[in-house]
């Protein structure tokens, strides 16, 4: 939802990022306000992923120059486990296993971690409990999930459900969504679209990381941004990934050709 | 991926590294036949024991120390060792009152208050000092129910025929290099005798202390539990900052009758030397259990965190048909420590079953070795045992080995073996992290997440203290 007036949550200015040296962020530059969904697109390599590491912290990802302002602040000076008790939330596209680690356990510390940063009453291991099986029905997942290890074991589908659980119990105001459609078949796709859909709110702004437009076709975008050699380089309304799907990419490659970039 | 975090997990200053400056009285370094006899008559000893030790003594002369552990240190000295300290004024006091506040302070200092009020409400303790055991608690309130709780030294002068009968039946003086050696020498160390159908009423536990810088800690535990009888023991460990290393060589028996079982457990936190492997215990240590009786047990759990070489294999030889022995471990290095540990499950009797539970976390440049053995014999009918063996690696320096062996002479017998190796990842620390875990805690909860299978084996006072301490020991400034 489109709002003139919509206050600016994420500011990202010129931003360039580095993997061992290697840059992939190129100066891209993104203002999303609340209420806003935008989705991210581009071919393998065009710099999508990068972006949502680089907004969540992850430190193999070295920020050379650029800025990025979340609520006011600067997001880039703080640790990644800060940024997540802001309302920054990142669904990653392969979610990790942690052997070991009880997921209900994992969600209640990180969900208290959140809370106590909202300033909201943390929740016990029972209210917890309630709280839980009540956001659970948002992605219609089994509770026996609870029970066992952080993603250990669980489907590509299971995985990504957990994901968006998390991003129920977390309450972001910003939440980056990492190729959340990948490797899931199409009742699984709505399910999750339907989750997302079901948080998204006047307060938060949504941005899909995707390749496809069938997540599109759950999930309408109020922007489409295209991405290429770690820029945005078109930028344009729900129509543009309808477009992408007929006329694909090799534009991307001419136009970089004739900025003599690629 | 460059390994930005996992280098700055370093190890937290040991808070137990403190010396009490207490008088000591010491013999001159160095060991020989008179040295062996000092002991003895120092401790009024019996003749038969001053005889177990010269056995044990002129037998260790004749060996040659074990080098097929995979560890590597300076050659021990054996003449430059003092082997016996202890506090002046050290007979054993009638009443706590008696004993030198310094001693009780340092104990304090280790979270083992020994004084009537503070003492910890449902466990006993004997607390040893260098080479001498200095308090034991609740020793009469035990004694109503028929249990034997003391040192070493007061179990030789009171229970001469219980010592004679079981000292040396489950760890023979020839047994190997270290326990020869701790035969001939050993000074201290704690005696419990279960008798039959008794349930120990509480948790038995005796904290070692080592504080002199140029002694050796030579201690000796024996713990009998009659037919029917069943008890739960902890033992816990630390020592000063030394820059040189300490030697410690103990010895542990056990001893299971029909239907009776002993739970054993370990916290072993010597000092570990510096982070440029500078100083730091040097823990030999011979530790078995006999279970000699029909549907007996035996439960070994250890969370060695500490020393800077540990060489140590709890085991159990499953003498009485059915009978149970169980290993559960956590072993964790960092920096240069070094680990070669592990258990033995000897299957004699018929349907023994044997559980071997083996958690290695490897941090630093530290090298942590699981060896264990599992031999079932001929008349071992129906024997089952089940092995399950897992590293974790932290950073990209350190290194884990499983040294697993196998020798069955029983074709019923079913074993199994499991193992694998984790590395904790960047990636899983960034998840959890990116989730609002802060680095610390997220390390922690994934140690503690895997070990959890053996920490559930702990007494409960002492489970939310091993993870504690596994988070304190990995702890580093976050970068």
């Amino acid at each position: 939802m489109i709002r003139p007036d919509a206050e600016p949550l994420l500011e990202i200015n010129d931003l360039h990022a580095s993997v061992e040296d290697k840059p992939i962020l190129n100066g891209v530059t993104l203002q999303v306000k609340a209420g806003e969904i935008h989705a991210v697109m581009g071919r393998n390599g065009s710099g999508k992923s990068t972006l949502s590491k680089v907004l969540a912290g992850h430190p193999a990802y070295r920020v050379t120059s650029g800025s990025v302002r979340y609520l006011g602040r600067d997001l880039l000076e703080l640790e990644p486990e800060e940024r997540s008790r802001l309302g920054v939330f990142l669904g990653f596209q392969y979610p990790i296993e942690i052997p070991g680690v009880s997921n209900l356990e994992f969600l209640r510390v990180s969900t208290n971690a959140r809370r106590e940063k909202q300033g909201k009453e943390e929740f016990d291991t029972f209210d917890f409990d309630d709280h839980v099986r009540d956001r659970l029905q948002v992605v219609q997942m089994d509770p026996a999930f609870l029970e066992r290890s952080v993603n250990e074991g669980f489907s590509g589908g299971e995985k990504k459900r957990n994901e968006i659980l998390q991003m129920a119990l977390l309450d972001p105001v910003v939440a980056i969504l990492d190729e959340t459609d990948s490797g899931l078949d199409i009742d699984a796709l709505r399910i999750v679209a339907g989750g997302v859909n079901q948080l998204a709110s006047p307060d938060n702004c949504t941005l899909l990381i995707t390749h496809y437009q069938r997540l599109l076709d759950e999930i309408t975008p109020d922007y489409v941004h295209v991405m290429g050699a770690g820029r945005i380089l078109r930028t344009g309304g729900s129509e543009l990934a309808l477009e992408l799907e007929k006329i694909g990419y090799d534009w991307v490659d001419q136009q970089l050709a004739a900025e003599g970039v690629a | 991926m460059t390994s930005t975090y996992t280098r700055d997990l370093v190890s937290q200053p040991y808070k137990y590294g403190f010396v009490t400056d207490i008088e000591t009285e010491k013999i001159a370094k160095g060991l020989s036949e008179e040295v062996v006899r000092l002991i003895s008559s120092k401790k009024n000893e019996p003749e038969f024991l001053l005889d177990f030790r010269l056995k044990a003594y002129r037998h260790w002369l004749k060996l040659q120390e074990p080098d097929w552990a995979s560890l590597g240190y300076k050659a021990i000295d054996y003449q430059d060792i003092v082997y016996y300290a202890a506090p002046k004024q050290q007979d054993k006091k009638q009443s706590l009152d008696e004993v030198d506040p310094k001693l009780l302070e340092t104990f304090e200092k280790l979270g083992i208050p020994l004084s009537e009020q503070k003492r910890l409400s449902n466990v006993a303790v004997d607390a040893v000092f260098d080479s001498v055991s200095i308090a034991t608690t609740y020793k009469e309130k035990l004694a109503e129910h028929g249990v034997v709780f003391c040192s070493f030294t007061e179990a030789v002068a009171e229970h001469p025929e219980l010592i004679k009968k079981y000292l040396g039946s489950v760890v023979p003086i020839n047994d190997n290099y270290f326990a020869a050696l701790n035969s001939a020498v050993f000074s201290d160390g704690s005696f419990v005798f279960i008798p039959k159908g008794v349930e120990c009423p509480m948790e038995l536990s005796t904290y070692f202390r080592i504080n002199s810088g140029d002694t050796g800690q030579f201690e000796r535990t024996l713990i009998v539990a009659e037919e029917g009888a069943s008890v739960s023991y902890l033992e816990g460990c630390t020592a000063p900052m030394f820059d040189t290393n300490q030697l410690h060589a103990a010895v542990v028996e056990l001893v299971v009758l029909d239907d009776a079982s002993i739970k054993y457990s370990t916290v072993q936190n010597w000092y570990a030397g510096d982070e440029n492997g500078v100083g730091g215990i040097f823990n030999f240590v011979t530790k078995r259990g006999q279970c000699r009786g029909a549907r007996s047990r035996i439960s070994w759990t250890q969370v060695e965190t500490g020393s800077a070489i540990t060489w140590k294999y709890p085991s159990c030889v499953l003498q009485g048909a059915d009978s149970v022995g169980e290993f559960y471990s956590v072993a964790l290095t960092n920096n240069c420590q070094q680990a070669d540990t592990g258990t033995k499950m000897v299957h004699v009797g018929p349907r023994t079953r044997s559980t071997i539970v083996s958690k290695g976390i490897s941090a630093g440049r530290s090298s942590n070795s699981y060896r264990g053995l599992v031999q079932v014999g001929p008349n071992a009918k129906g024997a089952r045992n089940y092995s399950q063996c897992d590293s974790m690696l932290i950073g990209d320096q350190a290194a884990a080995n499983t040294y697993p062996y196998i020798r069955s002479q029983q074709p019923q017998a079913a074993i199994e073996h499991e193992a694998s190796t984790c590395r904790m990842s960047e990636d899983q620390l960034f998840y959890l992290q990116s989730r609002g875990i802060g680095f610390e805690e997220a390390v922690s909860m994934m140690v503690s997440g895997f070990c959890r299978d053996v920490f559930n084996q702990l007494p409960m006072e002492f489970a939310a203290e091993a993870d504690k301490l596994l988070a304190l020991k990995l702890e580093g400034s976050v970068g």
